[in-house]
């Protein structure tokens, strides 16, 4: 158990890593980095021994944050699906002008693009590891992740999805 | 204006290496007669990087502290987590039952802390298998374990002339630190819970304060330094009677 605890210890980084750009912010992050990490210690009878225990504690800070985001989400915020934020979200004229630099661009992303786009990108994990973390067929993994990368690309880019309006880089 | 393009999805398993070497192959040679798709993919390749770039000194922050005492095998640490969740679970009955309360007035203007009480009592006085951490037979020691972590000395008031014996006691997160419960029950099985609270705002005391939420009533009182409410679902008269005891039990 010792070995156990000094393995996440050993995580704790990337966890915060990915809990930050995930969130946006560091206090929510951090709030869901503890709360992750008390769920798998009471959970850690659940973590077979041969098994990745990156990708484990990965799944458990997904759980953990789909329930955070439900809660958040019954009380005041409406979030986007994947299917319905590609339209409404449409990056403006205004949103181009706001974004400066990645993080910003990052957090407009849907937060299920985000979340595969951070996976991938970010911690690298391999297309199987991200299906299995988040709990989503491979075949929703690349289809988020194209999504995901384009609309960073346009973002970034400061081209507008009509591709009308074209800011000289 | 080409032919076949490749899917969206295959480009970027490319850039991730999630496909095989022949086809890895095929795809190289696509990319060098696309010189659109070559600039899109080099374009994702730089912004991962830009990602990757943008978040690294997360990686080199120092852990907070918090971080590394949620684990390890020290059961007093991990308590510590456990009661500040009962905490949330508690707050939120406050919430709901100050619902409760405005309708019931009687408590309405009822401090805070005697509110909490009840709510521990309507949290802990059903509880069949774990009412209580430390049981009666260990009395000395929940005395002495209690008035340790209050940092004050409490007395454990003895009810059985009142047909009310002590169960046992436990710790609760109060608002202001941490804040003791005794519960007691009658024969049929009626129970009644002790809650005692350091008094920080004043030391001033007080007399008997009754107030009820729903079908639990309380007597609350302050006496030297200590809030004491006394909560059950019994009736007004008798709670008084009750109460009164335990204030003598304690100034004898």
């Amino acid at each position: 158990m010792n070995d156990f605890a000094a393995r996440i210890e050993e995580l704790i980084p990337r966890l915060r890593r990915y809990a930050r750009a995930l969130t946006g912010e560091r206090g929510a992050a951090d709030d869901l980095v503890q709360d992750t990490l008390e769920r798998a210690w009471v959970k850690r009878h659940l973590w077979r021994q041969d098994s990745d225990l990156r990708a484990w504690l990965f799944t458990v800070m997904h759980n953990v944050h789909v329930n955070q985001v439900r809660s958040r989400a019954a009380s005041s915020t409406v979030y986007l699906d994947d299917e319905t934020a590609d339209a409404p979200v449409r990056p403006t004229q205004s949103d181009m002008l706001e974004v400066r630099d990645i993080g910003t661009a990052v957090a407009r992303l849907s937060l299920e693009q985000r979340q595969v786009l951070l996976l991938v990108a970010l911690e690298r994990m391999t297309y199987d590891e991200t299906a299995r973390t988040l709990g989503i067929p491979i075949g929703t993994v690349m289809s988020r992740l194209a999504r995901a990368r384009e609309r960073l690309r346009l973002l970034l880019a400061g081209e507008t999805g009509s591709a009308s309006l074209k800011v000289v880089k | 204006m080409s032919e076949s393009r490749i899917a969206q999805t295959e480009l970027h398993a490319y850039l991730d290496g999630e496909v095989d070497a022949s086809r890895r192959a095929e795809l190289e040679s696509y990319f060098s007669s696309h010189e659109d798709e070559a600039q899109r993919l080099a374009e994702y390749r730089r912004n991962d990087e830009a990602l990757r770039g943008h978040f690294a000194p997360i990686l080199d922050e120092p852990v907070p502290n918090r971080f590394v005492d949620v684990q390890g095998p020290r059961g007093a640490k991990l308590w510590r987590y456990a009661a500040t969740f009962g905490w949330l679970l508690i707050g939120g009955i406050i919430g709901w039952h100050l619902h409760d309360v405005k309708r019931a007035d009687p408590a309405a203007d009822a401090p805070a802390w005697a509110k909490r009480a009840v709510v521990a009592h309507v949290v802990y006085s059903p509880e069949v298998r774990h009412p209580v951490e430390v049981g009666a037979d260990q009395e000395a020691h929940l005395g002495a374990w209690l008035s340790k972590r209050l940092g004050m000395q409490l007395k454990i008031p003895h009810l059985d002339a009142l047909g009310y014996t002590l169960v046992g006691g436990r710790l609760l997160p109060g608002d202001q630190g941490p804040v003791a419960q005794f519960m007691y029950q009658d024969p049929q099985g009626q129970r009644l819970t002790l809650y005692v609270r350091v008094n920080r705002e004043h030391y001033k005391e007080t007399a008997f304060r009754f107030a009820q939420d729903g079908s639990v009533r309380v007597f609350y009182w302050v006496d030297r330094g200590l809030g004491y409410a006394l909560s059950g679902e019994v009736g007004k008269e008798d709670l008084l009677r009750i109460a009164t005891a335990v204030y003598q039990h304690l100034n004898p």
